[in-house]
């Protein structure tokens, strides 16, 4: 409790200090690249006939995705609290990656949780942890993925919080990480909303984001929620809702209210509330739970969720390569997919944004799988020879 | 209530003991079997946990026994059943100990009311911060359980007077910070911490995490009213098995060997 006192009133001084904010930005243009820009995808409209297609590229931060706008907003904080340790849990490894070169540039120790099944699949991402200087501890309890990666990461916090801050990498956990992740996520929509206004001269009909936690979904909404503009998340379908494997808290009817991991909120759970495996083509959106904001958000009526399968994901990433030049990650492109199924029924007037919430590089094993690359097989192989001889 | 039998029991030797066992680990049968002889071989209170699957506060031996007991197929409602046969049988006051999710989605109400039907006498869970369950709370109340609520080292004396209040049976102190089973230095000075908590509340205190041998419980003499072994006895149970295991609760309570044995 001591412990989360300290950080609600790190945060809440920081939030008061308007040199605070004037750093941040400061450091998220000169480090990251912000603002990113909003791209106008030409081809994609053209293709559907719909709606006009704006793409906000989060995937041009620095190391990737958006999880750099919180990792760098955190470390601050963690300068401001005098505290010299960092850790993190991490799902497909972009948390996990933005948090070590965090740690890394700012001179602070740092160790991150991973579930060994997401180790497996995310291993060049583990590669850049460690060169970085992060310790990648896979986590082999539970489901090996991101709900364990943060028990772990709350087993370490509460054995080492003198010295130690967990960086949680998403809207999720206990006050004020939901609230903290959406405040420095916000960037991504404030930016967004006034390159729309420029670019097409209004605001979007519909804001497409994928949800995993949440983090990406928020920052970007969070602009949009007092105009007219549709807000759609668009979460891990899996194998499809009706084969139960899947990660579709909102979107399916298969989740229920629950209290794990410091939060209540829509958990993928059985009656008794343990909670159940998940599935997902990515890691990112692999989890159990969901924002308690955006649950607030869908029983307001005010943010509609729904599920994009793993075929149609990889069907809307090799689309967007092919069509605009755009390399989505897995997880952003659960939004392109969302977005495809429906922009074709929109006028050619209106406008939507998808957020590109990270590039896709990362994922290339998975990607290559899925389209059973025969030459990329024969690369491994080969490479894999190479290691033997 | 529990505070009374703590009382009277302490009216013949100075510090109890609590062991801690999951319910349906490795297999409802074994977990029976340590139960009942944990009881004969004189332990004084004891925690049946209803395993989770997130359970955030224990270190890898509970960990790994919450897992296995829900892959063996442990329910909450066998859980219950469990607690009913044992307290029928077993003249000690049993607690249950589980994570917030396991009350809040079988009702906390009808929690409380099986859980008194089943012959507990109350409840640890260490995930819930008392001003976040005020519905649970009410609940044992209701039923005459006692909601065991926990004291951490950095836990200041103003907000250990505001969690007393709130609590029955007894507080838990939890001896270091960190999870369930990694070791506790037991020569570092806890009196100040203790002190604070004698002066938060007039209950009796426990005090738990880290306790490994017969010092271990033997320090906490004349400092705390009941010691607490949880992951140990799991551990001895996981690397030598039942009697060996039983031979170490005895060697904690005092209790001469089982005739046979």
């Amino acid at each position: 409790m001591q412990t989360f006192e300290e950080l609600i009133s790190a945060f809440e001084d920081a939030k008061r200090d308007p040199t605070f904010w004037a750093e941040y930005l400061r450091l998220v243009s000169s480090y990251s690249g912000r603002p990113t820009p909003l791209t106008f995808a030409n081809s994609l409209t053209k293709h559907f006939g719909g709606a006009q297609i704006y793409v906000k590229r989060e995937d041009l931060n620095h190391t990737g995705s958006h999880k750099a706008n919180n990792v760098l907003g955190q470390g601050l904080l963690v300068q401001r609290m005098g505290k010299r340790r960092v850790i993190a849990e991490t799902g497909a490894g972009q948390h996990g990656v933005a948090t070590a070169t965090m740690a890394a540039k700012f001179g602070f120790e740092c160790t991150i949780y991973m579930g060994e099944v997401d180790v497996q699949r995310q291993r060049s991402n583990v590669f850049w942890m460690q060169r970085l200087g992060a310790t990648v501890v896979p986590v082999r309890d539970g489901s090996r993925t991101l709900k364990d990666a943060i028990n772990e990461a709350f087993r370490d916090w509460v054995t080492n919080m003198d010295t130690t801050h967990y960086v949680l990498g998403t809207a999720c956990g206990p006050h004020p990480f939901p609230e903290m992740v959406r405040y420095f996520q916000a960037i991504v929509g404030q930016e967004a909303r006034v390159q729309i206004l420029d670019q097409a001269g209004q605001l979007p009909r519909r804001v497409y984001a994928c949800v995993g936690g949440g983090s990406n979904a928020l920052g970007i909404f969070n602009a949009f929620l007092d105009d007219p503009t549709e807000l759609v998340g668009a979460e891990a379908g899996g194998a499809g809702l009706e084969t139960g494997r899947h990660a579709a808290r909102l979107a399916s009817s298969d989740a229920s209210v629950g209290i794990a991991q410091g939060y209540k909120t829509y958990f993928l759970q059985n009656q008794d509330g343990q909670m159940r495996e998940t599935h997902s083509v990515a890691a990112g959106l692999d989890y159990v739970g969901v924002s308690p904001i955006l649950a607030q958000l869908k029983e307001s009526g005010r943010v509609r969720f729904e599920a994009a399968t793993d075929r149609e994901v990889v069907d809307a990433l090799a689309l967007t390569a092919r069509k605009e030049g755009l390399i989505p990650a897995l997880e952003s492109a659960h939004a392109f997919a969302q977005a495809f199924k429906e922009v074709g029924g929109l006028p050619a007037t209106d406008a939507v944004i998808i957020n590109q919430s990270g590039r896709g590089d990362k994922d290339i094993f998975t990607v290559a799988d899925a389209f059973n690359d025969a030459e990329w097989k024969e690369f491994i192989r080969s490479k894999a020879r190479g290691y033997d001889a | 209530m529990l505070e009374e039998q703590i009382r009277r029991k302490l009216r013949q030797k100075p510090l109890l003991l609590m062991t801690h066992i999951v319910i349906g680990y490795p297999s409802f049968r074994e977990s029976w079997a340590l139960a009942r002889g944990m009881v004969e071989a004189g332990v004084d209170l004891m925690e049946l946990q209803i395993p989770f699957s997130e359970p955030m506060a224990d270190g890898p031996v509970i960990l790994a026994a919450n897992q296995k007991a829900l892959e063996a197929g442990a329910t909450v409602s066998k859980c219950f059943d469990f607690a009913r046969e044992l307290a029928a049988q077993v003249p000690i006051p049993l607690l249950f100990m589980s994570y917030y999710n396991i009350p809040f989605k079988y009702g906390v109400r009808q929690f409380a009311v099986d859980a008194k039907r089943a012959g507990v006498c109350g409840a640890i869970v260490p995930d819930l911060p008392p001003e976040e369950a005020p519905e649970y709370l009410a609940a044992m109340r209701a039923q005459d359980l006692d909601p065991v609520l926990l004291f951490a080292p950095n836990t200041p004396e103003e907000r250990m007077r505001t969690i007393a209040a709130q609590g029955s049976g007894l507080l838990y102190c939890v001896a270091r910070k960190g999870v369930t089973g990694q070791k506790t230095d037991f020569s570092q000075d806890l009196s100040g911490y203790l002190g604070r908590a004698r002066r938060a509340s007039s209950l009796p205190l426990a005090l738990g995490f880290g306790l490994k041998e017969r010092s271990d419980v033997e320090f906490v003499r004349g400092k705390a009213d009941v010691a607490v072994v949880g992951s140990e006895s799991l551990r001895v149970l996981n690397e030598s098995g039942l009697r060996a295991t039983l031979d170490f609760i005895r060697s904690l309570t005092g209790a001469a060997p089982a005739s046979g044995l």
